[in-house]
């Protein structure tokens, strides 16, 4: 499902050359649970950007459902983007001036979804989520957990393959973080493929398999 | 993505952001609004002077006494004045053949009473000629009647507005009206009739020319106004005006002939150029509104980083991104044209109100220009903050660098 063959990201800061990605060759399966631990640093945020095409490679290949992602166009890594991955942020990145139903509809809106399909898969991922009572809030006017399951409500309107998630509970009390890891997980169980970037011991052990970073290379 | 959804997410950007979207409609209503108001006043200059030559007649020369110098230099030492037109010569004009119709025109104030009234007019001596040469109209009675030019005769005929002071709404006919120290009949009382060339006729009296000439003791005429027989002949008219003046002024070229169409053009010319130089000035303003649009869609898309990351992450292709700030600044451009359209066409019904005289009447093409300048610059100077925004790299912008 994903599969990275000697990936490779370098940036450059200051004078110093930094190692973002170091000759990472990785795969993960379609439906597995994985969580990224390492500390600040390590790249474990850069390898979840390379995954989600938010960032290319350097060096290296990235397959994604078995199609070579290095050598796509802008418009079809959006396209790719768009239906088949899923992005769930620390700081949530909601736009604080539409409500959270149509905030959560912003990706299908983008993709061109019919009106009435849209209002439909808004409603079922709301209800799923039991947000319902809370569609026409802004999210200033939401709590921090209502927030970030907004934000998953937002991630996976489009059905997507995998889901990422940078460090979801790191803006979050343990009760908030404990629950949106048990939305995460059940999401996981219906079958996406969850990786999850975090460096909390305890909501990493969870996960079935874990993958621990340092100075940008994957620790066996 | 539909077009209603890029323009729903437009509208919610700028319902958003109020206060710089209130200032940037007002930067360009003002600027559209000005385009309008002051093309509308070159315009409404020409359309006046227009209507003022238009309404002379055609086919009119205007023969004035005096010899308009356009080579510059020192005026004579000697002091010499140009011979007086005389009734004499506005007879002999008649003469030619290229010429239809003659009608001097001598002129003066005075107080003309009835009984208690009295009003200080404006007398017009003429012959009945002038009724077809200026095509008036009566209101009643008649105008004056078809008689040798040097008889004087009492009678008289009034304009509009004199005829209300007078008389109020008694009918006049035949009153007897006191000019000066002159006695005449009314026989006829004028239609309202535009103002030309300064001439309110409205607001004065008309009598035979030689009756106003004795009035006044003169011997001159003011102008005389000649009619050709055509539109074709005008030059040979003019040329003929010129031969018999000089014939009977012992040589001398002392007299100036103007012709309508030459006046209205050279106006038409100099107003036209008012007119696209003031639209000029006020599109400068428009260009500062769109420089204005440029700044904030700038800052907007400083501001909302973060949001055009996201946007990215959720699969929004570059050309997407610039399709929703394009629209954003099409948008509040075009809602601020319209209220500028409506600022200025509002603005020239108010003027309209205060000056009826004027006519306050913007250009079509002003309207155009200015909504079709509006939505360019508007689009021009969306461009660079869009694709400004849609390059943005969307790990930098979600983390806010």
């Amino acid at each position: 499902m994903i599969k990275l063959e000697n990936a490779s990201r370098t940036f450059q800061v200051g004078d110093e050359l930094v190692h973002g990605l170091d000759d990472v060759t990785l795969e993960i399966k379609a439906g597995e649970y994985v969580s990224i631990m390492g500390p600040s640093g390590s790249g474990k945020s850069t390898l979840l950007n390379a995954i989600g095409l938010l960032d290319q490679l350097d060096k290296g290949h990235y397959f994604l459902d078995g199609k070579d992602t290095t050598k796509l166009s802008e418009l079809e890594l959006a396209k790719i983007r768009r239906e088949k991955i899923g992005f769930v942020f620390q700081i949530f990145h909601l736009i604080p001036r539409l409500t959270a139903a149509e905030n959560i509809a912003l990706p299908l809106t983008l993709a061109g979804v019919e009106h009435d399909e849209r209002n439909e898969r808004v409603n079922d991922a709301l209800k799923s989520l039991s947000l319902s009572d809370r569609a026409h809030h802004r999210p200033d006017q939401l709590s921090g957990g209502q927030r970030q399951r907004v934000a998953i409500a937002r991630a996976v309107v489009t059905k997507p393959l995998v889901l990422l998630a940078d460090e979801p509970t790191g803006n979050l009390d343990h009760a908030s973080g404990v629950e949106v890891i048990d939305i995460l997980e059940a999401l996981n169980q219906q079958g996406i493929t969850l990786l999850l970037v975090t460096h909390d011991a305890e909501l990493g052990e969870r996960a079935q398999r874990i993958i621990h970073m340092m100075d940008g290379k994957v620790l066996p | 993505m539909y077009l209603n959804d890029v323009i729903q997410f437009a509208f919610k950007a700028m319902y958003g952001a109020r206060t710089r979207t209130y200032l940037m409609l007002l930067a360009m209503a003002i600027g559209v609004a000005s385009v309008i108001l002051l093309t509308s006043l070159g315009e409404g200059a020409r359309l006046y002077v227009t209507q003022q030559f238009s309404s002379l007649g055609t086919n009119l020369l205007i023969v004035l006494p005096g010899r308009s110098e356009t080579t510059g230099g020192m005026p004579p030492m000697t002091g010499e004045t140009p011979r007086d037109l005389t009734l004499q010569d506005v007879m002999a004009l008649q003469r030619s053949y290229h010429i239809k119709e003659v009608a001097p025109i001598v002129v003066g104030a005075a107080p003309v009473s009835y009984r208690q009234m009295e009003r200080e007019v404006m007398i017009t001596g003429t012959t009945a000629s002038l009724f077809s040469v200026r095509e008036l109209h009566m209101a009643s009675g008649q105008f004056l009647p078809e008689q040798e030019m040097t008889r004087a005769s009492p009678v008289c005929v009034l304009g509009r507005t004199l005829q209300t002071e007078l008389f109020g709404n008694a009918s006049p006919l035949g009153k007897w009206v006191r000019v000066g120290g002159y006695r005449c009949r009314v026989i006829g009382v004028l239609e309202e009739e535009g103002v030309a060339l300064g001439m309110d006729l409205s607001d004065s009296l008309l009598m035979p020319a030689a009756s106003a000439q004795t009035l006044f003791n003169i011997n001159s005429v003011f102008r005389i106004l000649v009619v050709a027989r055509s539109q074709e002949v005008m030059d040979k008219a003019r040329q003929d005006i010129i031969d018999i003046i000089r014939a009977r002024h012992e040589g001398e070229d002392d007299i100036t002939v103007l012709s309508q169409d030459a006046l209205l053009s050279t106006f038409d010319r100099i107003l036209t150029a008012l007119t696209y130089s003031l639209g000029g000035i006020a599109a400068v303003s428009l260009l500062v509104a769109g420089i204005m649009i440029m700044n904030v869609m700038l800052v907007a898309a400083a501001q909302r980083t973060a949001e055009i990351g996201l946007l990215k992450a959720l699969g929004a292709p570059r050309r997407q991104i610039i399709l929703l700030f394009l629209t954003e600044s099409a948008c509040l451009s075009m809602i601020g044209a319209l209220l500028g359209l409506i600022f200025g066409l509002g603005g020239n019904q108010v003027l309209q109100l205060y000056f009826p005289d004027f006519p306050f009447q913007a250009p079509d093409w002003a309207l155009w220009a200015a909504v079709g300048i509006a939505l360019f610059t508007g689009l021009l100077f969306g461009l660079l903050p869009a694709r400004h925004a849609a390059n943005l790299n969307p790990v930098l912008a979600l983390s806010g660098r």
